[in-house]
């Protein structure tokens, strides 16, 4: 089965290079994940790959068939998720389902016939007539997950699936999307969660200025980026700084040391020497844990804003 | 990518129509009412006040005279709402356009909908706007059927004069331009309330150049019981009119949105 596959992407706009040669190429039945800072070209990645823009260089194929060309047609293998709700604001939940059915060009008593199916999925079963209105942002959000499996599609597409959404529905979110993966669908995926994509994703690229600074599981993201330790060392302004204790002492234990504010990040790999000196420092508080994708992201995109 | 290509058409359309059907079904009495009050009332407050007034109009009693540009007038004002407001809505606010773009859906068979969508509820609305005048006893005889066909074309060129500026504007706040300074000037050049015979002789050749004059010229006629004069050069000037701008606001639809 062809999923998608992407080569040598290029697209600028005007000046700004938003893509500046992306390369990869999803497994069947994996979750795929791009991260990235806000701007880092995630979601013109998806566009492209969707057919919906046309890139200045490189060559795409969605469900085995060349895109932007036949990009229609490829879309009817794939189900989409936007980042920005639009569901159908004067129609009910099932009515959705059954108009978004059209689209694909699917009879009204195959859709029909597959409602139950889908609201039982996405957690809205009895929630058939409600209007969109009454739905609490998780359950648009699911909605919008059921309206893109009413093509019983091979490949899911889902931008940002759970910004905005409570912790509760985030998780009944992850859930689903295991289940998607269980019955052998492949997903790309893209968030700034790094403990989204650390959960779900088989593989995941960060992405920044349009390309790609690394790519792999995450544990292999993990191991290649970053110390496998951290501790972090929070004092107040004053008698007990953090920033100043690390400026001074915090090179000896460290490999690498990041300060933000009164939060000194220190990376390494043997913990003991550097636990046993904060032991005496009473002033400072701290919390030692294993390296995630969140310190490998910020140490490769950097810490500061992206408007 | 050339945007402005030709256009693409299929029957892919049809599904995207019947999702503003369903829409507009839901609210099809105050959708009517909205597009039924406004020519009706000038057809028959000008009709009978203003008409009371006046011997004949173009040959015809002012009523009879009017109840004609009324139903132009009123299928010009329905596609034009609709290719306006309504499309803006879901291009830009409901972003409904997206979602269906995200399917196995062209942007020319989401645009043809649009078109073709906001001309049959033009055309629903000059219909009403028919019925209403034979209903009053202003329509000569069943010639006026003709009118029908002549209220679809006509909305699918005012629907796709619509769709221009709805695939330029940034907020609602631009499309008053588009009224004050294209259809309210053209209602009053193209002989709706009074013959066009009555203006400036330079005024009458602007007046020739645009489509509502030419709908006009059609409907007047039909009303009472006259094979209009030169009507394929009126049908044509309509069909070119829609096929144009239709190419054109996909043109710039593409643009905007495939960018």
């Amino acid at each position: 089965m062809e999923t998608l596959s992407v080569s040598g992407l290029r697209k600028s706009y005007g000046d700004l290079a938003v893509l500046a040669g992306l390369t990869f190429a999803l497994r069947p039945g994996e979750c795929y994940g791009l991260l990235g800072p806000n701007g880092a070209g995630k979601t013109t990645t998806l566009r492209c790959a969707l057919g919906l823009t046309a890139p200045d260089d490189g060559t795409i194929r969605l469900a085995g068939l060349p895109v932007p060309e036949r990009a229609r047609e490829a879309r009817r293998r794939v189900g989409i998720v936007p980042q920005m709700d639009n569901l159908d604001p004067d129609f009910t939940v099932a009515e959705n389902l059954l108009v978004y059915g059209r689209y694909f060009g699917l009879a009204d008593a195959a859709v029909s016939a597959r409602i139950p199916q889908l609201l039982e999925f996405a957690g809205l079963a009895g929630r058939a007539d409600a209007k969109i209105n009454t739905l609490s942002g998780g359950m648009k959000r699911r909605l919008t997950l059921a309206r893109a499996l009413v093509n019983d599609p091979d490949l899911l597409f889902l931008d940002e699936p759970t910004t905005g959404l409570d912790p509760q529905a985030r998780h009944l979110i992850w859930e689903r999307l295991k289940q998607l993966l269980q019955q052998g669908k492949t997903v790309l995926l893209t968030t700034h969660f790094m403990d989204e994509a650390e959960r779900l994703c088989h593989r995941l690229a960060i992405m920044d200025k349009g390309r790609f600074i690394a790519e792999g599981s995450p544990r292999e993201v993990i191991a290649a980026h970053i110390e496998p330790e951290v501790i972090e060392v929070y004092g107040e302004p004053g008698e007990s700084s953090a920033a100043e204790w690390a400026r001074a002492e915090a090179g000896q234990f460290a490999t690498r040391v990041e300060i933000t504010g009164e939060t000194a990040f220190c990376y390494l790999t043997e913990s003991r020497p550097l636990l046993r000196h904060l032991a005496d420092r009473h002033g400072l508080r701290y919390l030692h844990r294993p390296a995630n994708l969140e310190d490998v992201f910020l140490k490769l995109t950097g810490r500061d804003l992206r408007d | 990518m050339n945007y402005f290509r030709p256009p693409s058409l299929s029957l892919r359309f049809v599904p995207v129509w019947r999702r503003n059907f369903l829409v507009w079904r839901k609210l099809a009495i105050p959708s009517l009412l909205g597009n039924l009050a406004d020519p009706m009332i000038y057809m028959l407050g000008f009709g009978y006040g203003l008409g009371s007034l006046l011997p004949e109009v173009g040959g015809l009693p002012y009523i009879t005279f009017i109840a004609a540009g009324a139903v132009c007038f009123s299928t010009m004002n329905a596609a034009t709402f609709e290719a306006l407001y309504s499309a803006f809505s879901r291009m830009q606010v409901q972003r409904t356009w997206d979602a269906i773009l995200n399917a196995p859906m062209a942007l020319d068979d989401l645009v043809l909908a649009e078109l073709v969508w906001a001309a049959s509820k033009a055309a629903l609305s000059g219909a009403a706007i028919l019925a209403v005048a034979a209903a009053l006893g202003l329509v000569a005889s069943p010639l006026a059927l003709w009118l029908l066909p002549l209220v679809f074309l006509t909305g699918l060129a005012f629907a796709a004069l619509g769709l221009i500026v709805t695939a330029l504007a940034p907020s609602y706040d631009f499309f008053m331009y588009y009224f004050t300074l294209f259809v309210t000037p053209m209602t009053l050049l193209s002989g709706v309330f009074f013959p066009v015979e009555q203006l400036p002789v330079a005024l009458q050749a602007l007046s020739a150049a645009l489509p509502l004059s030419h709908a006009v010229r059609l409907a007047r006629p039909l009303f009472s019981d006259e094979v209009p004069q030169g009507a394929w050069l009126h049908v044509a000037v309509l069909v070119a009119d829609a096929v144009a701008a239709f190419w054109l606001a996909l043109g710039l639809a593409r643009r905007r949105l495939l960018k």
